[in-house]
């Protein structure tokens, strides 16, 4: 039956129009889908969730570090790379670590780190205070520093 | 490095190209895509790039910032693969894997177009977790 779609001859009359039309809902869905997530993700992107969590290593102890998850296949990241280390350059007792989360693999299974950028926010202590998904700007990096020293 | 805004410009092309694949379940015109896929990832002569700089570039401003070349390449091939698998599910008579695999590709192709949206941040680490297990040394048999 399906084989028919191969030669499209008499569209209406064969399998091939039930195909089309099928294809079409198709498209129209993912349109849809597509647009609630990349929706949901431009709401959600950057944003600091407070965690609770500690790290023994990778971060600088007495500062506040932004501890950066970043792969090669990623433009966001450079753009996170430089609001976080601008932040770190401007501010005392902040700094910026940024790592190649394939090369820290274990680390990333461990701090369940999905997607790229990632940075989580670390007390000078090693306590994990904050993390966010996704680019952030300059003014949720300095936010989320502010929660750490309330 | 590259202008960010052409694979924006390429990427708006592709959802097109995957709606009519779709919409006329056309195992040829999925083929026609693999290969600017191919030659946008492997050559500098991607035809939607050359598109872009030989007509809509000079009427843009530089542009304000560079990307990297690799995020775009990653993704050419995501599609490339998929749109090889669309293009062999409607020629093999197999239409839902057809289906399947354009729609894939067009949920990548739009929000890329539509809202920026990088495939290799979000795919390229979970691949990499799931594929590169460690060497187990805790095995209990």
């Amino acid at each position: 039956m399906w084989r028919k779609s191969k030669f499209p001859t008499r569209p209406g009359h064969d399998t091939l129009e039930g195909v089309g039309q099928t294809g079409l809902l198709v498209a129209v869905f993912v349109l849809l889908a597509a647009t609630a997530f990349g929706a949901y993700r431009k709401a959600t992107d950057g944003k600091v969730r407070s965690v609770s969590g500690s790290i023994s290593h990778l971060h600088e102890p007495g500062k506040i570090t932004l501890l950066q998850f970043s792969s090669a296949f990623c433009a966001p990241c450079r753009a996170t790379r430089v609001v976080c280390a601008e932040v770190a350059r401007t501010t005392p007792g902040v700094a910026h670590l940024e790592i190649d989360a394939e090369s820290q693999l274990d680390t990333v299974r461990a701090l369940r780190i999905r997607r790229t950028p990632t940075v989580l926010i670390i007390a000078p202590g090693g306590e994990i205070v904050g993390r966010a998904e996704g680019a952030l700007t300059l003014a949720q990096v300095r936010t989320a520093i502010g929660a750490v020293h309330a | 490095m590259l202008d960010p805004r052409g694979p924006r410009f390429a990427a708006t092309i592709t959802t097109v190209v995957f709606i009519l694949v779709l919409a006329f379940s056309s195992a040829w015109l999925a083929l026609a895509q693999a290969v600017v896929f191919a030659l946008t990832a492997f050559t500098r002569y991607g035809p939607y790039t050359l598109l872009y700089r030989r007509f809509v570039a000079p009427r843009l401003g530089p542009p304000g910032e560079l990307e990297a070349p690799q995020p775009v390449r990653f993704a050419q091939i995501v599609g490339l693969i998929f749109a090889i698998l669309c293009f062999l599910g409607y020629l093999l008579g197999a239409p839902i894997l057809g289906m399947i695999a354009a729609g894939f590709a067009l949920a990548a192709a739009f929000l890329n177009a539509a809202f920026g949206f990088c495939l290799g941040c979000e795919v390229y680490l979970l691949l990499r977790r799931t594929l590169n297990r460690p060497p187990s040394t805790d095995v209990h048999q």
